[in-house]
């Protein structure tokens, strides 16, 4: 199917739709789920509390260092399972592609979703594909929906914070929005900047078998790692303490919010999670999480409080305070 | 910021704060005049570590803050025109006019744009030339230079379809008018250090020679914050009221000569009005007659007429110092950053949006 | 209310263009109206413009002052303990 384009016809649901699901989507995604091609996938399970989550993915550019809408298509849904410490069991994917569309480029996003799904051990087990017309969708949009096993006494919810936990990171934030905004070219920006978009899932097991008591557990994505906190603080009712000097931010993304007038705390993240965890586990937790590929930036950021309830307060470098608040809206780029 | 620094500012602002615990004899009130200076001190926390009794109010130097509403919708009206193309900063994207933003109106489908830089603007018109391109410009003297460049350039290249609607505005004007009402108690001046970049020094002296006040020519990191403030009370401890300059690296005596000059050619001064401040004499710029051809409010009729600012607000008083943004009825209940009603609460370093979004909102 | 930020001068086009590195991320940016710069120089950015040349002994400047406060300090401390 090289050098062809989407048609309007492949989303008709006849012949075309078919060979595009047999020879283009099938040999990326093949497995004894999937390939009966029914109309729903079956998945054997035991009694257990199933974790069933879906997201859209409209990334521009499609593509970018780190990643493309592929990889996010996976990894962003496999990462909502494994933040309620879930196993993730198997995937949907959904494709709305517009006519015209370069089958050498959908062939390339199916190829990291494959790659990333391999990453996360997790499969497509259903999937759909509609054409729309041209110029009524930008190239590609994927969703994804995913459904995940939680495992016997792992209970996390936004709403378990206590008073004394500690708040971990497992690395530096902003990455992911950085290098999708300098991919896209709208400010002549040029860096090296990558995308942090990973599968959290092993990282998530990783941390469960050092504490299976982790309270709660977020991927700082849209709204960045102020909004994430916020909604933690509030569905917990406890107050929130980071510390500005623990908070990793790689030079380059604060150079683009300088120049931008943008707020790192409020930029998106693709591979981070924050885990609010007893203190008593961190120094373990820690240790397990250093040992993961994906961990090995885990830092403690912050403490719960029981003052200030659904406030998030920054400490500054210079000890000054600060408010940190959900995102209220698009940030754009600012002269002042 | 380079790391190396940023680790120096937790060792040192300690020193810095305890040297103005000691020279301070409050209670004292300083004003910062620019927007970029409020959000530096809220980011970083200045407040809550100056000894109580220093007090920081914030001035009329964030340029959507001070942009009267009439001038937003009569931006919006003009982008609501067949053929036109409106670019703009994106720090005017959520203001509102008295009845709706550039936001909305892109959301509906008009075509406005966002741009980081005024050549990106004539680029636009360059590319569009079956269109009318208007470039909304706000800012003020650091901003101007830029914008004027833009506009020669758009000359040079011929183009015939590249618009300027002017919302700029200047400084010391306002700083002078500010003082003259008599009714603003401050003790000193933050002077904003990137329009003192292009202005340098001069301008300010009248501010301590005819009122007798200190002014501080400061940077936006927050140890230059603190330095600046330090400063200020050092004069006041010896006694002196004088114009000094804490940002040198960038400030230079003279101002940036070449900048200045490139403005005088494309732009002469203006009465201008200001929200809050109402019309101040020679504060705003305009093209030159010279220019006159691209200049948008000569070239299209603009259907709109002006409207009070919305009811209520107190974005006026608190420009000026009178009024702190909790002191506005509206004050996070009707005006929120999500919905805000005036313009404080929409630029990110409008006083009433940092109050709310750092400074802990009711 | 204007966002300037400093960055490094890594080539210098005809046309008074410069490509300026910001701590890894690169711009290019008009040197119109701050001609007289060097590559390797440092300048204050604003939309897109050079505004300024940064004068790298003063940078130091405010870290100097902070030195001597804290010197200072620390003689008068030893003078009354």
């Amino acid at each position: 199917m090289k050098g062809e384009r989407i048609l309007l016809a492949h989303g008709a649901g006849g012949k075309l739709s078919h060979d595009l699901l047999r020879e283009l989507f099938l040999p990326f995604f093949n497995n004894d789920i999937l390939r009966v091609l029914d109309d729903s996938a079956i998945i054997p399970t035991e009694p257990s509390k199933l974790a069933f989550t879906t997201d859209s993915y409209v990334v521009k550019p499609l593509s970018f260092p780190g990643g493309d809408i592929g990889r996010l298509a996976i990894c962003g849904t496999v990462n909502d399972l494994a933040m309620a410490g879930a196993r993730p069991l198997g995937l949907s994917a959904s494709f709305i592609l517009e006519e015209g569309f370069s089958i050498e480029d959908l062939e390339k996003v199916l190829s990291s979703m494959r790659e990333a799904a391999e990453e996360a051990g997790v499969m497509v087990v259903a999937g759909d594909t509609k054409v729309v017309e041209h110029g009524a969708a930008e190239g590609l949009y994927i969703t994804t929906t995913g459904i995940g096993v939680v495992p016997e006494g792992v209970d996390i919810r936004g709403s378990k914070a206590r008073s004394g936990d500690w708040i971990i990171i497992n690395g530096p934030i902003g990455d992911h929005e950085i290098a999708v905004l300098i991919a896209r070219g709208d400010f002549s920006l040029q860096g090296e900047t990558k995308s942090d978009c990973a599968p959290l899932n092993g990282l998530v097991e990783a941390m469960l078998k050092a504490c299976p008591d982790i309270h709660c557990m977020r991927d700082p994505t849209r709204g960045g790692l102020a909004t994430v906190l916020w909604e933690i603080a509030n569905a917990s009712g406890v107050g929130v303490v980071i510390e500005e000097e623990k908070v990793l931010i790689r030079e380059e993304v604060r150079v683009v919010c300088d120049l931008l007038g943008f707020d790192p705390y409020y930029l998106a993240n693709e591979g981070k999670l924050i885990a609010f965890v007893p203190e008593e586990e961190t120094e373990g937790l820690l240790r397990m999480m250093k040992a993961h590929r994906l961990g090995k930036g885990a830092v403690v950021i912050g403490r719960v409080t029981a003052e200030n309830p659904g406030k998030v307060l920054l400490r500054t470098r210079i000890g000054g305070h600060r408010l940190l608040d959900p995102l209220s809206d698009e940030q754009f780029p600012r002269i002042c | 910021m380079n790391p190396r620094k940023r680790a120096d500012e937790g060792k040192l602002a300690p020193i810095l704060l305890r040297e103005i615990s000691g020279l301070a004899d409050p209670p004292l009130r300083f004003m910062e005049v620019c927007g970029t200076h409020t959000m530096s001190i809220f980011c970083s926390g200045i407040r809550s570590l100056l000894p109580e009794g220093i007090e920081l109010i914030s001035g009329p130097g964030c340029p959507v803050c001070v942009t009267p509403a009439g001038e937003i919708d009569r931006a919006i009206a003009l982008s609501q025109l067949d053929g036109v193309t409106l670019v703009t900063f994106g720090d005017l994207m959520w203001v509102p006019g008295s009845s709706t933003s550039f936001h909305q109106e892109k959301a509906m489908g008009g075509d406005i744009r966002v741009v980081l830089s005024p050549l990106d603007a004539v680029e636009i018109a360059q590319e569009e030339h079956g269109r009318k391109v208007i470039f909304f410009a706000v800012g003020f003297e650091t901003t101007s230079p830029a914008i004027a460049v833009a506009v020669k350039e758009a000359r040079r290249r011929g183009l015939v379809n590249f618009y300027l609607l002017s919302s700029q505005r200047l400084i010391p004007p306002a700083m002078r008018a500010l003082l003259s009402t008599g009714r603003v108690r401050i003790d000193g001046f933050i002077l904003p250090g990137h329009v003192s970049v292009i202005i340098g020094r001069g301008p300010y002296l009248f501010i301590a020679r005819e009122f007798g006040l200190p002014g501080v020519i400061t940077g936006f990191e927050a140890l230059d914050i603190l330095e600046g403030i330090y400063m200020l009370l050092r004069q006041r401890r010896e006694g002196r009221a004088e114009i000094e300059i804490q940002y040198r690296r960038a400030v230079k005596e003279e101002g940036n000569q070449r900048a200045l000059e490139v403005m005088g050619e494309v732009f002469e001064p203006v009465d201008a009005r200001w929200r809050g401040l109402g019309l101040i004499p020679e504060s705003g710029l305009i093209l030159r007659e010279e220019f006159a051809g691209m200049d948008a409010s000569r070239a299209f009729v603009i259907p709109c007429e002006d409207k009070a600012d919305p009811p209520g607000c107190l974005c006026g008083e608190i420009l000026q110092g009178l009024k702190s943004p909790p002191d506005c009825p509206l004050f996070g209940k009707r005006c929120t950053p999500e919905d805000p009603v005036g313009p404080c609460m929409v630029s990110s370093e409008g006083s009433c949006a940092a109050y709310y979004k750092y400074g802990g909102g009711q | 209310m204007c966002l300037g930020i400093p960055g490094k001068i890594v080539s210098i086009s005809e046309d008074h263009l410069a490509e300026v590195d910001f701590g890894g991320v690169r711009r290019e940016v008009s040197l119109l109206l701050c001609p007289e710069v060097e590559v390797g120089g440092y300048v204050l950015v604003h939309v897109g413009f050079a505004i300024q040349r940064l004068e790298k002994g003063e940078a130091l400047e405010t870290l100097k002052l902070f030195k001597e406060i804290e010197e200072s300090y620390l003689e008068s401390t030893q003078e009354g303990g």
